[in-house]
C-alpha cells in the first residue's frame, strides 16, 4: 500500500492510529484524580508533540542518514515562524498562505547555508552550522536586517506579532485567531466528557497530526528510495564514494535542504498554533534540543525521532510540574526522616531542575545506548527471543542451526 | 588615533578570554583528538570558584551591638566576617578584598581534579567513537554541569568585585600625551597581563620541559611515542587537566569583569569554537592569535562610526569572519597540514 513495503505500511498505520487517538491515549487518568498530573492530553502539549515530531523527522533525514551533525537547525525553525507571521500581517490569519511560504523560505536558507557548510565535514560542519545559526539568531534578536533597511523585519526581542495597524489586505475587519480557509479555527477545541474522564479534541492538533503523518510518509519513502540509499552510503564511507567517481555533495545538500524544509514547516506550524515568532526559537540550545530528541529516540531509524520528541516534550512537561508537595505525597508511605531525605535527594532533578535530568539522561543514552530508545527496545526484544529460543532448544526441532 | 587605541584596548580583555579558552580547547583537541563541548562549562566553573571563595571568606558571625541602635531603637545586628575575627579587621579585610586573586590558588587544584576526573571517567571511553558522539556526550555534560551550578548558586548573576586597589581606571591618554582622556579599568589590564602570563607559561611548559617535549612528540605521532615505551596516555590525561585549569583560571579572573551566571560558559563556548577553527584546529599559536584578533575585531565593529553604516555588525562580525576564513583557508590561519582533514 502507498508504494511502501509491508513493514513500513504497518508502521505508518500504527503511527496514524496512535496520533488520531492520542487525545484518548494521553489522558488515561480521570480528571480530578491524583494521577491526573500525568495526563498529557491537552491541546498545547499534543501540538508540541507532533510539531517537534516533524522537526525531528526532518533532522533525522540529515543526521540519521548522512551522519552530518548540524548544530544549527533551529535557525530554519525560526525562519518558518517568521514567514507565517508575516503572512498573517500582510494577508490575513489564514494559515494556508504562510505554511508553503515557510517551507520555501527555509528551503532557500537551507540551500545557502548548506551550500557553504557542506564544503567541510565532521566537526567543521557542526561548527559552521552552529556559527550560521548563531549569526541568524543575533540578526533576528536585534532585528539587524530591519534596522539596516529602516523597518522592522523580526521585531527584535519583543518577537514578531500581529498588530491592529497591520495591512491584512485580504480582510476588512481585524481577526485574532489563526484559521484554515476560514473553515475552522486552530484553537477550537471540543471537549468530550465520559464519566470522570474528559478528552480534548483540538482542531490545531489534528491539523498538525495530519501534516506529521504526511511528512512521516514522505520520510519513509525517502528512507527506502535509491536516494536514501545514497545518503546512507555517504554516511558509511564518503571517501569510497568519491573514489568511484561519484560526487556526494549534491546528495548531502539535498538532504540538508529537505531537513531544513521540515524544520521550516515545523516552525510555521508553531506560529500557526500560536501567532507569535520570537528569536529564542533560533538559539543554539534549541538546535541542541532537536539533536537530543533524535539521538534519544534513535538516529537513523524511522520511528525514533518521533518517539524522542514525544518523550522529551512529555517529560519536560511532567517533570517541570512536580514540586516538593507532590514529592512529599509520593514518599508519604516512608517514615518521616526517610521521606524528607528522599525528597531532598529527588528535588534537584524535578521542577526547575528538569534540565539536569535531561542532561544526565542524554549522557547515559549516548554512552550506553548510542542507538537510542529504538535500540533499547530491540535489545529487550532480542533478550526475550533468545529466552524463547532457549526454551525451545530441547526439542531441537523448532530452531534450525545458524 | 585615540579611538583606534581605545578599541584595541577594549578588545584585549575579551580577546584574552577567547584566547585562554581556545588554547585549552585546542590543547585537548591536539593531544586527545576530542572535541570538548564542555569546555565552556569549565570556564564557568572557574568563575564560580571565585564566587565560592568569596562566599567562604565572608562567612560571618552575627553579634548584637548594644551601642548602636536602628531607627526603632532596637540594638543593631552587626555582621563580622570570621576572617576579621581571626586575623583582625585589617588583615582579614584585606583577605576578603583580595578574594578573586586568591581564588586562583583555590581554583588550580580544583580544576586539575575536575579535568582529571572528566578525562578518566568519561572522555577516555570516547576516543574510538566518532566525533559526533564526542560532541554529543560533552554537550550533555555541559548541560549537567551548568544545571548543577544553577541549582547551588541560583540563576541570577552574582557580583564578584575586584580588589579595591584595581577598581579605578587608568588614563592612557595622559600616559601617551594625548588630549583626550582614555580611561581604561585597571582590572582589564590585570586580566590581560594575567592571560599573557598564563599563555606564556603554557608555551614555556610545552617548549622547555621534558614533559612538554614528550607531549609535543605525542601530538605529532602518538603511536611512535607509545612504542618507545612512554606512557603517553597518562601524560595526555595530565594535559587535559592543565587545559581545564587554563579555562578555569580564565574564568576566575573574568568574574569581576562580568558577574558570573550559570550560562556564561555556553555563551563563550560557541565563540571559542569559532576562534579555534579560525586559528586552525590543533594549533596553539593559532588559537591565541585568533582569540586576540577576533576580540579586537569585535570591539572595532562595535564602534559607533561603523555601527552607523552597518547596524549590529558587532554581533555577527566574528561569525562572518569565521565563515570567510573556513571557506578560503579551510585549515585556519595557522593549522597544520593533515589535522582534521577529510
Amino acid at each position: 500500500m502507498f508504494g511502501t513495503a509491508k513493514r513500513d505500511t504497518a508502521l505508518l498505520i500504527i503511527v496514524a492510529i496512535l496520533t488520531l487517538f492520542a487525545p484518548f491515549l494521553l489522558n488515561p487518568f480521570p480528571a480530578g484524580s491524583a494521577m491526573a498530573q500525568f495526563n498529557a492530553g491537552y491541546p498545547d502539549l499534543m501540538q508540541r508533540f507532533v510539531i517537534f515530531g516533524i522537526f525531528a523527522i526532518g533532522f533525522n533525514i540529515l543526521f540519521g542518514l548522512t551522519g552530518y551533525l548540524s548544530f544549527g537547525h533551529a535557525a530554519f525553525l525560526g525562519v518558518g515562524s517568521y514567514a507565517v507571521v508575516w503572512m498573517y500581517k500582510l494577508l490575513d490569519y489564514n494559515i494556508i498562505w504562510g505554511l508553503p511560504l515557510a517551507i520555501v523560505i527555509s528551503g532557500v536558507f537551507a540551500l545557502m547555508i548548506g551550500f557553504i557548510s557542506l564544503r567541510r565535514s565532521g566537526i567543521y560542519f557542526s561548527i559552521l552550522t552552529l556559527a550560521f545559526a548563531q549569526m541568524m539568531f543575533a540578526i533576528s534578536y536585534s532585528d539587524l536586517l530591519g534596522r539596516f533597511f529602516g523597518t522592522t523585519i523580526t521585531n527584535g526581542e519583543t518577537g514578531l506579532q500581529v498588530y491592529r495597524s497591520d495591512p491584512q489586505v485580504l480582510i476588512d475587519s481585524w481577526e485574532s485567531v489563526p484559521h484554515l480557509l476560514g473553515l475552522v479555527e486552530m484553537r477550537s477545541t471540543y471537549t468530550m466528557r465520559l464519566g470522570d474522564w474528559s478528552f480534548d479534541f483540538n482542531a490545531g492538533y489534528y491539523f498538525c497530526a495530519v501534516i506529521m503523518l504526511l511528512t512521516f510518509y514522505l520520510a519513509i519513502r525517502i528512507f527506502r528510495s535509491p536516494f536514501g540509499m545514497m545518503l546512507r552510503a555517504v554516511k558509511s564511507n564518503q571517501q569510497r564514494m568519491n573514489y568511484t567517481g561519484l560526487n556526494t555533495r549534491p546528495y548531502a545538500l539535498a538532504a540538508f535542504v529537505i531537513s531544513g524544509m521540515y524544520a521550516g514547516l515545523a516552525g510555521g506550524l508553531m506560529a500557526a498554533m500560536d501567532p507569535l515568532a520570537g528569536a529564542e526559537r533560533m538559539q543554539w540550545t534549541a538546535s541542541g534540543e532537536v539533536v537530543l530528541m533524535t539521538i534519544l529516540g534513535g538516529a537513523g531509524t524511522l520511528i525514533g525521532p518521533v518517539l524522542g520528541a514525544g518523550f522529551i516534550k512529555y517529560f519536560e512537561n511532567i517533570f517541570s510540574k512536580i514540586n516538593d508537595n507532590v514529592l512529599h505525597s509520593w514518599f508519604a508511605f516512608l517514615p518521616d526522616g526517610i521521606e524528607d531525605f528522599m525528597v531532598v535527594i529527588v528535588h534537584p532533578f524535578v521542577g526547575k531542575g528538569w534540565h539536569l535530568t535531561l542532561g544526565l539522561m542524554f549522557m547515559l543514552v549516548v554512552i550506553f545506548l548510542p542507538g537510542g530508545l529504538v535500540e533499547g527496545g530491540q535489545r529487550i526484544a532480542r533478550l526475550f527471543r533468545r529466552k524463547n529460543a532457549r526454551n525451545d532448544a530441547p526439542d531441537g526441532s523448532k530452531t534450525p542451526a545458524e | 588615533m585615540d579611538a583606534i587605541l581605545l578599541q584595541i584596548l577594549n578588545g584585549l580583555d575579551k580577546g584574552s578570554a577567547y584566547a585562554l579558552i581556545a588554547l585549552g580547547l585546542t590543547l585537548i583537541f591536539g593531544t586527545l583528538g576530542v572535541v570538548n563541548f564542555a569546555h565552556g562549562a569549565l570556564f564557568m566553573i572557574g568563575a564560580f570558584c571565585s564566587v565560592t571563595l568569596q562566599k567562604i571568606l565572608t562567612i560571618s558571625t552575627i553579634s548584637i551591638d548594644e551601642t548602636q541602635k536602628d531607627f526603632l531603637g532596637r540594638p543593631l545586628e552587626v555582621k563580622t566576617p570570621i576572617m576579621e575575627n581571626w586575623f583582625g579587621p585589617e588583615i582579614g579585610g584585606l583577605i576578603i578584598d583580595w578574594s578573586v586573586p586568591l581564588a586562583i590558588l583555590f581554583a588550580i587544584p580544583v580544576m586539575l581534579v575536575i579535568g582529571y576526573v572528566m578525562e578518566r571517567g568519561l572522555i577516555k571511553h570516547f576516543y574510538k567513537r566518532p566525533h559526533a558522539d564526542q560532541i554529543l556526550v560533552t554537550f550533555g555534560l555541559a548541560i549537567v554541569l551548568q544545571e548543577v551550578i544553577k541549582y547551588f548558586y541560583g540563576a541570577n548573576p552574582i557580583p564578584t568585585p575586584a580588589p579595591d586597589a584595581f577598581r579605578g581606571s587608568f588614563d592612557f591618554g595622559a600616559l601617551l600625551g594625548l588630549d583626550t582622556a582614555l580611561a581604561y579599568p585597571y582590572w582589564r589590564l590585570v586580566y590581560f597581563a594575567f592571560s599573557a602570563v598564563i599563555i606564556g607559561a603554557v608555551f614555556a611548559f610545552l617548549q622547555f620541559t621534558t614533559f612538554g617535549m614528550v607531549v609535543r612528540a605525542g601530538m605529532a605521532d602518538r603511536e611512535t611515542v607509545g612504542l618507545l615505551g612512554i606512557d603517553i596516555d597518562r601524560r595526555f590525561t595530565i594535559m587535559f587537566g592543565i587545559a581545564a585549569a587554563v579555562a578555569g583560571l580564565a574564568g576566575v579572573m573574568y568574574a569581576p569583569i562580568n558577574s558570573p551566571n550559570y550560562h556564561m560558559g555556553m555563551d563563550f563556548l560557541v565563540l571559542s569554537f569559532v576562534v579555534v577553527v579560525v586559528g586552525g584546529m590543533g594549533s596553539l599559536p593559532g588559537a591565541v592569535l585568533a582569540g586576540f584578533m577576533l576580540g579586537i575585531l569585535e570591539s572595532f565593529a562595535s564602534m559607533n562610526e561603523i555601527k552607523a553604516i552597518l547596524p549590529g555588525i558587532d554581533q555577527i562580525i566574528i561569525y562572518v569572519v569565521a565563515i570567510i576564513i573556513l571557506l578560503t583557508r579551510p585549515r585556519g590561519l595557522m593549522g597544520r597540514k593533515g589535522v582534521m582533514e577529510e
